[in-house]
Order: C-alpha cells, then structure tokens, then sequence
C-alpha cells in the first residue's frame, strides 16, 4: 500500500519538517481540524443577535439539536456535561469527513486519535462519578447483592477497559475502513468516478460513527451519575 | 498499471524473501514457514466473511424490527429511526472488530519473531 499523497506532508516538506509529517500526519490533520473548528466558532460567535445572522443561525441549530438529545438522553443534571459531549460530536465527525476530500486524510483513520478520543471519554466517566458520589461510586462496582461483590468488581472493571477498546475500535474500523476501500477504488477505478458512491456512503458513516460516539460518551457519563443498585 | 507494477513489487519481495531464507535454511523449515503465513491468510480471509454474513443476518433481524415498528405506528417512526440507526451502529461494530483482527493478520505480521525463532530461522 504505498504512500498517499497528503497536501499539508507535501506542504511542511517544503519548510523542511518532512520527517515529522510523514511520521505523523493524523498529528497535522488535528492541528487543521483544531483551527478549522476555532475559526468557525469565533465568526459565529463574533457579534450574537437577537435575530441571528446565517453563521450564528447553522451553529445555534446544530448545538439546540445536541442538547436537546442530550437532555432527553441524559436528564437535567446532565447539563453540565454538554460541551464536553458537543465537542467529542463535533471534532469526531469533522475529522470523519475530512478523509473524504481527496488530498486529505481523517486523523481518526488512525488508532493513536480515536483511542485518546476514548480515554478523555473513560477519564471524564470516572471523575463525574468520582465528584457526584464520591467514594461511594465502589458501589457502581459491586454489582446488586453484596455477597457477589468479589464477582462483580473483576467483571465490572473488566467491562470499563473493554468500553475504551470498542469506542476505539468501532471509531478506527470504521473510518479506516472506509478510507482504505476510497484509496483502493481510487487506484483500480479512479476515471470511472466509482469511488463517489462509496464516497456518499463515507458520508453518511461519519456522522453516525460520530453520532455513535456521543451517544455513548452520553451514557456512560450518565450510568456513572445515578445511583447505583 | 499502478495495480500490476505493485503486484509485481509484491512478487519479487516474495521470492527473494524465500531466497534469503533458503541461502540459510533448511528447505523444510522455509516451507513449514511459509505454511504459516498461508494459514493466516486464509483464516483472515473466513474470520471477515463469518463476521460478515452474522452481520448480515443480525443486521436484517434489527430492520426488521424497526419497520413492523412503523408498520403499526407510524407516528413513532422518528424515534423508531433513530433508535434502528443506532442499533445498527452497534451491531456494526462487532463485525468492524473482526475486520481489525482480520487487517492485523494480514498486514502486521503478528508472531513472526517467536515462531521463526521456534522454527530455528535465523533471526
């Protein structure tokens, strides 16, 4: 599978850091993504009105529908968490569809992004309930009856770890999965234009891989906040 | 052109591999190790396709499910959509593991230290 070719490698190539960006290129694609997102949020947020503007209009619909799903989902003490879970949402399907432009790679095709991805997801799980509960989310653990207490903590902890690899895994899979099928069609068929139905498919998994991961960010976040059996 | 040119480079890699090896190894010892990259081949091969076709059926099941839903209450379809999306999502993701497990078989070469060693290659 040889190299492909990536503007923003060919661009630091030419300042010189071309080992750096052949190394890690899902590292440079974050930094795009990052300012990509800063500089939509900050011409959104220049001037807000009563009467929104066109900009400040898309963003105000795009938050209200995740936080109105978020409450569904979560209930009002949830609230708090919302830019947390909106940014994991929002950085997550950016990235997705970034590899579907042609010169350009998703940083989440690759394992490094989507496992720090879940282990913000994992660290956030286990504070809120650290910070709701206390010492007393042991009991999360413990399972219903506490004679099955030395059962249930192996299971549980067990349960947690495998929570990180699968939001990895499904996130990487995916998104890899569907870059690679892109890169191969367009080396086989490329002048057929058969990569564009893939293409819209590619679309289409992105937003729900990110929808995926929100959703499940949301109901960890909101199993460690009630109470425990 | 590029597909035949990396085929080729595939080929060449292959056989000057096996030279390399056979320069220093027994002629059994290469072939038993060559076996065992062909075992992995073909169990990535079958892991995928299973994986695929309980996909398939799971994924069916789940559809269906979703439109009986709408059939008799059409006024829930939204919610019933979105909840079948995100089950569908789910049950993806079970064969999107066996995909990864598949790609490591092929293309990382997991193992290949301990047994070329047990094989007694020279590593």
């Amino acid at each position: 599978m040889e190299h492909p070719f990536m503007i923003l490698v060919a661009i630091l190539e030419t300042i010189g850091l071309g080992h750096f960006a052949h190394a890690y290129p899902h590292v440079l694609y974050t930094w795009l993504v990052m300012v990509v997102l800063i500089i939509l949020a900050w011409l959104a947020g220049r001037n807000t009105q009563m009467i929104p503007g066109k900009m400040q209009n898309v963003f105000e619909v795009v938050l209200d529908g995740i936080e109105g799903f978020q409450v569904d989902m979560m209930g009002e003490e949830g609230r708090p968490y919302f830019p947390l879970i909106a940014t994991i949402g929002i950085y997550i399907f950016i990235s997705n569809t970034m590899g579907l432009i042609p010169g350009m790679m998703s940083p989440t095709s690759n394992i490094n992004t989507t496992l720090s991805c879940a282990i913000v997801t994992f660290v956030a799980t286990h504070y809120v309930g650290i910070k709701c509960h206390g010492l007393k989310y042991v009991k999360h653990f413990m399972g219903p009856l506490l004679p099955l207490a030395p059962l249930m903590i192996p299971i549980e902890i067990i349960s947690h770890l495998a929570r990180v690899l699968s939001l990895t895994l499904r996130l990487f899979g995916n998104i890899m999965g569907e870059d690679l099928v892109l890169a191969i069609l367009f080396i086989l068929f490329g002048q057929y234009f058969v990569p564009l139905p893939m293409m819209f498919l590619g679309l289409f998994t992105s937003f729900v891989q990110a929808f995926i991961f929100a959703l499940l960010s949301m109901l960890y976040i909101s199993g460690a906040l009630e109470e425990a059996h | 052109m590029k597909k035949s040119v990396t085929t080729f480079l595939l080929a060449c890699a292959l056989v000057l591999g096996t030279a390399a090896m056979a320069l220093a190894a027994d002629a059994e010892v290469q072939v038993a190790g060559l076996k065992v990259f062909q075992w992995t081949i073909i169990a990535a091969g079958f892991g995928i396709a299973i994986a695929a076709f309980g996909t398939g059926l799971a994924q069916g099941n789940a559809i269906r499910g979703a439109v009986e839903g709408t059939a008799r209450n059409p006024e829930a379809s939204g919610k019933i959509t979105v909840t079948m999306i995100i089950g569908l999502a789910l049950i993806e993701s079970l064969c999107i593991y066996a995909l990864v497990v598949a790609l490591i078989l092929l293309y990382a070469y997991p193992m290949a230290l301990p047994i070329a060693k047990m094989l007694g290659l020279p590593v």
